[in-house]
């Protein structure tokens, strides 16, 4: 069985298509990395994954679960670390992450043994009980994606989880996604450091104008393009133009 | 719902207002202060009186008793109120509508006459003693009533004997009379009035974690939108609560006393307590339209006005007044002050 199983997934935003009949498998225990320019329907993808808005027509499937039909099936098995660290500023770092952990039903004392792992985990140390709002861009990201984390989901969506982190924050983050595939996890990993999806993913998968274009291992995409790198591959494939969201 | 997230939610909320000086300076320091300024401009403090409410019990039938009666009435400084039984009398003392109570007695115009038949010899006089009770809180009433009926009585009887006259004034019965000042009858629409303000804090707890994609990031947990409403009415409720205990230990302090008791002031939290689910309610309702907490801001005005304006301690027509539910919380609060008053027989 796939972990996600995505079959024809189109989503249309009144005159634009942002995804556009995506077919996609990922492997149980997979770390998938998802590319593209901005734009593109990473994070739309994502979304529609996790149950956040609906798709205009095709089937998405978590772990066998239809993300429209059993979308709370889905939220339980599911951590997402969203693109914009979403944040309670007047709650410590600490705090956060338990409260994620109350919403998504951990068990008091499992809970607290999570929190500690997790603190220690992303490096938060002692500022952990500080008020979120004080913290640093690359604090709040490392607290998102302790929340993210906190209920040991089977499949965690990453969407861009190391943006504005120091290199030190970098290699602490990319420790614990290795961490989470070392555990049998999933993970759909976005960034738009190359390098580091090249460093982490199985395999990759290149969105561009909502349509997937490219599909393979590292290796698999370099040696089809004539590639040294992953950044190769990708400038190749979606051109030097640059994109704007919109 | 469950529970463990229900309360999560909650602490979650209380820690924000708790946390946020914006926050805490509404939901907190401004019901507060409000309470203190009005108890200060409307209480019993200060108030200087122009007149003498004194009630009097005529229980003379004969004609000096009601000569007596309208010389009293022709005394610029009382103003003199008719009452055929003492209990009324009495409970208007009480409850501060008159100063002073007086009684003429039945034997009045007996005593008159024997004066005005022998007014040399006392020893032929029948002796009556009219009975006067006052106001103990009103230091002037106590001090200015006894000597200008003691004047009024000379005057009638044209007093000339050393011996004096035989109707005596009896030793006053000081009153501790009940101070209904107009901050007592504003106190009630305050404890709701603290309430309004919960509409524009949900509205901006909602709108600001919508901008800011914490509902969205919640939405992909367990939680229900029951739980996060169910998170929103329980702290607000608690909130509600502490700002009446609040606002009731102020008004108190600036002398409101609640004439229903123990009875009123259950009531009153009650009251409250659903007048907050109302502004809960309308919060959600103002966050729905809102786009982002500064529209929230704004658009919560649109219910905090007319409840503040037409619900509270600002006299508005009934007719209007009964569309918004700060007033049936505000009149819930004066009937159960009322009714618990005239059960234990003050009213």
């Amino acid at each position: 069985m796939y972990s996600i199983d995505i079959k024809g997934l189109t989503k249309r935003f009144e005159d634009k298509t942002a995804v556009d009949d995506l077919t996609l498998m990922i492997n149980e225990g997979e770390l998938f990395g998802f590319l593209g320019p901005n734009g593109a329907g990473k994070t739309v993808t994502i979304k529609t994954l996790c149950g956040i808005l609906k798709p205009s027509s095709g089937v998405a499937k978590v772990n066998g679960f239809d993300v429209t039909k059993d979308a709370d099936q889905v939220h339980k098995i599911i951590g997402l670390c969203p693109q914009e660290p979403a944040y309670y500023s007047y709650l410590t770092g600490r705090e956060n992450i338990e409260i994620f952990g109350n919403f998504q039903g951990v068990p008091p004392k499992i809970l607290k043994e999570r929190i500690t792992q997790l603190i220690e985990a992303v490096g938060l140390g002692a500022d952990a009980d500080r008020r979120a709002g004080k913290y640093s861009g690359g604090m709040v990201r490392r607290v998102s994606l302790a929340m993210a984390l906190i209920h040991d989901p089977a499949v965690a969506f990453l969407d861009e989880p190391t943006v504005s982190m120091d290199p030190q924050s970098r290699h602490a983050t990319w420790d614990i996604i290795r961490d989470l595939k070392r555990r049998g996890k999933t993970v759909v990993l976005t960034s738009h450091y190359i390098e580091e999806v090249e460093a982490l993913a199985d395999r990759v998968g290149i969105i561009d104008k909502g349509k997937l274009i490219a599909l393979g291992t590292p290796a698999e995409l370099k040696e089809r393009h004539g590639a040294s790198n992953l950044e190769e591959v990708f400038i190749t494939m979606t051109g030097r133009k640059i994109r704007e969201e919109s | 719902m469950n529970a463990r997230r229900v309360l999560a939610l909650v602490g979650k909320e209380l820690k924000r207002i708790i946390r946020e000086p914006a926050n805490l300076f509404m939901v907190i320091v401004f019901p507060l202060i409000l309470t203190l300024a009005f108890g200060a401009s409307f209480g019993a403090v200060g108030g200087g009186e122009s007149k003498y409410n004194v009630a009097v019990i005529n229980q003379d039938s004969d004609l000096n008793g009601v000569a007596f009666l309208s010389t009293l009435a022709r005394v610029e400084v009382l103003s003199i109120q008719n009452y055929t039984d003492s209990s009324s009398a009495q409970l208007d003392l009480q409850q501060g509508r008159v100063k002073a109570v007086l009684t003429i007695p039945p034997d009045f115009t007996t005593s008159i006459q024997s004066y005005k038949q022998s007014p040399d010899a006392p020893s032929k006089w029948h002796n009556a003693t009219l009975s006067l009770s006052i106001d103990k809180g009103s230091m002037v009433a106590s001090a200015a009533i006894p000597p200008i009926i003691q004047q009024t009585l000379a005057a009638m009887t044209q007093a000339t004997a050393r011996a004096g006259i035989p109707i005596k004034i009896g030793t006053p019965t000081l009153v501790d009379a009940q101070k209904i000042s107009q901050f007592a009858y504003m106190a009630p629409g305050l404890f709701g009035y603290a309430a309004i303000f919960l509409i524009m804090i949900v509205a901006q707890a909602l709108t600001t974690e919508r901008e800011q994609g914490i509902l969205r990031r919640i939405s992909v947990t367990s939680t229900t939108v029951g739980d996060i409403f169910a998170g929103h009415i329980i702290s607000n409720l608690l909130l509600g609560e502490v700002q009446v205990a609040m606002v009731f230990a102020a008004s108190y302090a600036m002398g409101f006393r609640p004439l229903g008791g123990i009875t009123g002031v259950v009531v009153a939290f009650a009251a409250v307590l659903m007048l907050t689910i109302s502004c809960v309610g309308l919060g959600l309702i103002t966050a729905a339209f809102a786009r982002n907490s500064g529209t929230a801001t704004g658009i919560s005005f649109v219910f905090i006005l007319p409840l503040m304006f037409l619900g509270t301690f600002v006299p508005a027509p009934e007719y209007i007044s009964r569309l918004v539910p700060t007033w049936y919380a505000s009149t819930a609060i004066i009937i159960a002050g009322v009714i618990a008053f005239r059960r234990f027989g003050k009213s």
